[in-house]
């Protein structure tokens, strides 16, 4: 090889590098290990880490996920491949991709959905990005955050946002829900609002989407998707839904996975799409006229629109998506429903076990659906802490960690995964932690 | 092979994968007006019917796994599947984003590795891990230089450089960050054009993106010279790491006058690209912007880690995700560095370009026409089928329609703008001499065809499991999600 090139040895291929420039140490990383050496290695940092029983939620969902999901999605075929560029040799990416914007979109009761964003919080920013660029009519660059929303979520959508004169302006919740009423502005661009909110309460959706409507601003409904299956869709919200639907898909068949790679998903009105950032995946024919799929609107994004683009993003999160997919066709109507109701009747049955020890009482009184906050008579962060060194239980979200108000609540969740045993067993840990505390 | 039916054909109201739905839970209490009552548009199937869609959906991709994929500043590797068993641990993925740090000390330990081995890596002085794909890097790095002109006094600053052959996220990520983008030349031989950045930079500039290896896939020699004028400007210097792979192991970005960088491990490090993602682009700064470098971070206090917040860092451009960004993308690049080592590090780099040189070489001699023929070839080259445009009236585009049927993906396409017609080769470290030599066979064949028949080749591809797609219909008559009615 060297031969035909016409050099002596490798070293000639690099003779364009000036020599001003010093040449790299790696002396600080270590000699190469054998695949054996690398993966015990690694197994055993995740073995220190591992925990028993999990109550916590806050934006991470501890789900069921069938075996075959994740055999399909890291199929070489899937797992290997890049992005759909070359239509013709990636039919099955963009077939997948079009039956994932379907699911995505009727489960949001809206038009369309992309084929991803990277998570949640980033998602929530594009969402706001999206709706700016939309409402062209709108006076201001105000966005209110309608109370309970994900702080996590808000804090990454402030630093993608912040920089293009776009402000968020929070808007305290009323007894844990988002009360129009209270909101200091009266001319919103945007408003935002979660269902089930982060509390895990359940906003009164039909009469804010009407309230956000009569003021002519656009609404982004920040969602969990598997409730969707019971809840229902931003779409159908008050008299015209909301305009712009955004999430976490990780509760559709990704793992925890300490946060990541999960997906963010955006959904919105059809007169929205061309504002939409990331890829979209539209049917076509072929030369033949057969069916086929195909990236489209692609003079939204970067690599045409350049500087114009709706958004930076390029690599996405195809193989979540692909995941979810398999899970949501899995799963079926039945499956996803017959979840998200167990993790509703879970949770209910863990909150009132809870409540009867007489050491937990409801903080809100909105209804809620698989998330709850309970104010415990105890030191809170002494519980969560004694919980996972001495019994290896995850005790869900002390609350005083975002606000000071809160710092004896808890935000607990209990999937289809917790069995009534767990359940028990967690309340009598709670009640004897508590007790001797 | 024939089309697959759309899941949602083969669908059937009530069936469904009985071992996969849980007993119904109890939904009384909750207020009817907050129900859902129109049925969702989601499969009825059985759990086989599900397996064996996706089954063949799956066979009809291209993937590194089953093609050569000589995609350019895309480094499609191998995936080593050892790095994916890694991160597929019970204790890593099992593990919820919100447990406290004393209970994760494998998974922050792993952090820590990886961001020293970056720093090394990348000649920098500090690391975050969290950006979630290179443009979001771009993003963070953007963010970091305005946050720190700002912390200096210095508001005037709203343009960024870029040469006109830039990846397209770089000019669109200057947007997102608030600035304007301006433009530098390329000059003749694929360096950027000196006289035009001395002309363009000034009181004005924030800072300019460059790849080097360019955009043009070759190196750029006056690094220093560029690192020196944009800093005498009171500008900073941002890396594209794209096309990290040619130089990993050789010389560092921190060494050639860059403030700030990002890096893609799905690119460098080998984590699979998923279809179009996960990917990962952590950042790296000297220590001018090590304060602004977004959170989390893992730090050390004494022998336990712990995660730098807010609290740690005060000047933090911020969050970029909801938790630590794509996490196990992170555990598979620390298995791939881990697996390679300081040798094998070198090693991807010198292949990686012998690679390149070589098949330059062999479609050179085969009458290929190399768009910089006097430069050195990096882990990547561009060719230019114009002659071939004009001569035969087959486009770039038909040839690499036409690889597809020779069972290769195209190298990509008509980047950068500026070379017409153009085919940037990016042949990687992981293949065989006998691979690229195939890849040559293959275009000189596809030559042959066009000069006997230059609109079968138009046509391609040919053996796929559908034709040329039809992409102004698909724009123009919207079809983005199935609906029963409508067929």
């Amino acid at each position: 090889m060297l031969q035909s090139i016409g050099v002596a040895n490798i070293d000639e291929l690099f003779d364009e590098i000036p020599d001003s420039v010093p040449v790299a140490n790696f002396r600080a990383i270590e000699s190469s290990l054998t695949e054996m050496e690398m993966v015990y290695r690694l197994a055993e940092s995740a073995k220190q880490d591992e925990l028993g029983s999990c109550f916590l939620g806050a934006g991470s969902y501890d789900h069921h996920i069938p075996a075959a999901v994740w055999d399909l999605a890291t199929r070489g075929e899937f797992l290997t491949a890049y992005t759909p560029y070359q239509a013709e040799a990636s039919q099955g990416t963009l077939q997948l991709l079009y039956e994932f914007q379907t699911m995505m979109a009727s489960l949001a009761g809206l038009d369309v959905a992309n084929a991803s964003v990277y998570d949640g919080g980033s998602g929530l920013g594009e969402a706001i990005l999206m709706a700016v660029r939309s409402n062209r009519r709108a006076r201001n660059r105000k966005i209110v955050i309608g109370g309970a929303v994900n702080p996590f979520y808000l804090k990454t959508a402030n630093t993608l946002v912040r920089n293009q004169g776009i402000e968020l302006v929070d808007v305290p919740h009323e007894n844990g829900v988002f009360d129009p009423k209270q909101c200091p502005i009266d001319d919103p661009n945007v408003v935002v609002v979660q269902q089930p909110n982060f509390f895990g309460l359940l906003e009164n959706v039909d009469a804010i989407s009407n309230w956000v409507n009569e003021r002519n601003a656009l609404l982004i409904a920040v969602v969990n998707p598997l409730t969707l299956a019971v809840l229902k869709p931003p779409g159908e919200w008050g008299e015209s839904g909301a305009d712009i639907c955004s999430g976490d898909g990780q509760p559709l068949g990704v793992p925890m996975a300490s946060g990541g790679p999960s997906f963010g998903f955006l959904c919105s009105k059809m007169k929205h799409v061309r504002q939409m950032p990331g890829r979209i995946v539209g049917k076509t024919v072929d030369a033949n006229g057969d069916v086929g799929y195909t990236l489209t609107l692609q003079a939204r994004e970067q690599h045409i629109r350049r500087a114009k683009a709706t958004s930076n993003i390029c690599t996405n999160q195809g193989l979540l998506v692909t995941a979810a997919t398999i899970y949501m066709s899995i799963m079926g109507v039945s499956g996803l429903r017959n979840t998200a109701s167990r993790c509703h009747e879970n949770t209910k049955y863990l909150v009132a076990q809870l409540e009867a020890t007489g050491r937990a009482q409801r903080a809100f009184h909105s209804p809620y659906f698989h998330e709850c906050v309970l104010r415990c008579a105890g030191d809170v962060a002494a519980l969560t802490k004694s919980m996972i060194t001495d019994h290896g239980v995850l005790a869900g979200y002390p609350l005083g960690e975002i606000d000071e108000s809160l710092d004896d609540c808890l935000l607990l969740c209990a999937t289809e995964k917790r069995t009534r045993d767990e359940i028990d067993r967690f309340v009598e840990l709670f009640n004897r932690i508590l007790n001797e505390g | 092979m024939p089309t697959i039916p759309s899941i949602f054909d083969t669908s059937k109201p009530g069936r469904l994968a009985g071992g996969q739905t849980p007993k119904e839970g109890d939904l009384t209490g909750l207020p009817d007006a907050l129900l859902r009552e129109s049925k969702p548009v989601l499969p009825e199937v059985s759990e086989l019917q599900a397996v064996r869609h996706f089954t063949k959906l799956s066979q009809q991709n291209f993937s590194i796994d089953g093609n050569f994929y000589p995609l350019g500043s895309c480094t499609m590797k191998y995936n080593p599947r050892g790095a994916h068993r890694a991160a597929s641990q019970p204790g890593f993925l099992n593990r919820h984003p919100l447990t406290p740090a004393f209970a994760s000390q494998g998974l922050l330990s792993c952090f820590w590795e990886l961001q020293e081995t970056l720093k090394t890596v990348t000649g920098m002085e500090a690391v975050s891990l969290v950006p979630m794909a290179g443009a979001q890097g771009e993003l963070a790095g953007g963010l970091m230089i305005r946050a720190y002109h700002e912390d200096c006094g210095d508001f005037e600053r709203d343009e960024i450089l870029v040469p006109t052959a830039a990846h397209g996220t770089n000019p669109a990520t200057a947007t997102m960050c608030g600035y304007k983008t301006r433009e530098i030349g390329v000059a003749a031989d694929g360096d950027v054009d000196i006289e035009d950045l001395k002309r363009v930079v000034g009181p004005k500039t924030a800072g300019i993106m460059l790849t080097n290896p360019s955009t043009c896939a070759v190196f750029e020699r006056r690094i220093l010279e560029i690192a020196d004028t944009v800093h005498d400007a009171g500008g900073l210097l941002y890396y594209d790491g794209a096309n990290l792979n040619a130089i990993l192991g050789k010389v560092c970005p921190g060494d050639m006058g860059f403030d700030v960088l990002h890096l893609n491990l799905h690119k460098t490090f080998a984590t699979p690209h998923g279809g179009g993602g996960p990917g990962a682009g952590p950042v790296a700064v000297n220590s001018l912007l090590q304060p602004y470098l977004p959170i989390p971070m893992v730090g050390k206090l004494d022998d336990e880690y712990i995660w730098l917040d807010e609290s740690y860092c005060p000047l933090t451009i911020g969050k970029l995700a909801a938790f630590m960004g794509n996490a196990g993308i992170l555990i598979r690049a620390l298995a791939y560095a881990l697996m390679l080592g300081r040798e094998g590090m070198v090693r991807v780099a010198e292949y990686a370009t012998l690679n390149a040189n070589y098949l330059a070489a062999e479609l050179s001699k085969a009458g290929f026409q190399l768009a910089y023929p006097t430069r050195r070839a990096t882990h990547e080259f561009l060719i230019t089928l114009n002659k071939e445009a004009k001569d035969l009236g087959v486009r770039a585009l038909d040839f690499a329609k036409r690889l597809l049927d020779f069972d290769m993906h195209a190298p990509t396409t008509y980047f950068p703008l500026l070379v017409p017609e153009c085919f940037l080769i990016e042949p990687t470290e992981t293949e065989t001499k006998a691979v690229l030599d195939e890849f040559v066979s293959a275009m000189c064949k596809i030559r042959e065809e066009a000069q006997e028949n230059a609109e079968y080749v138009k046509q391609a591809p040919h053996n796929q499991v559908v034709r040329r797609l039809d992409e102004v219909r698909a724009a123009r008559e919207l079809d983005l999600n199935w609906s029963g009615n409508k067929e």
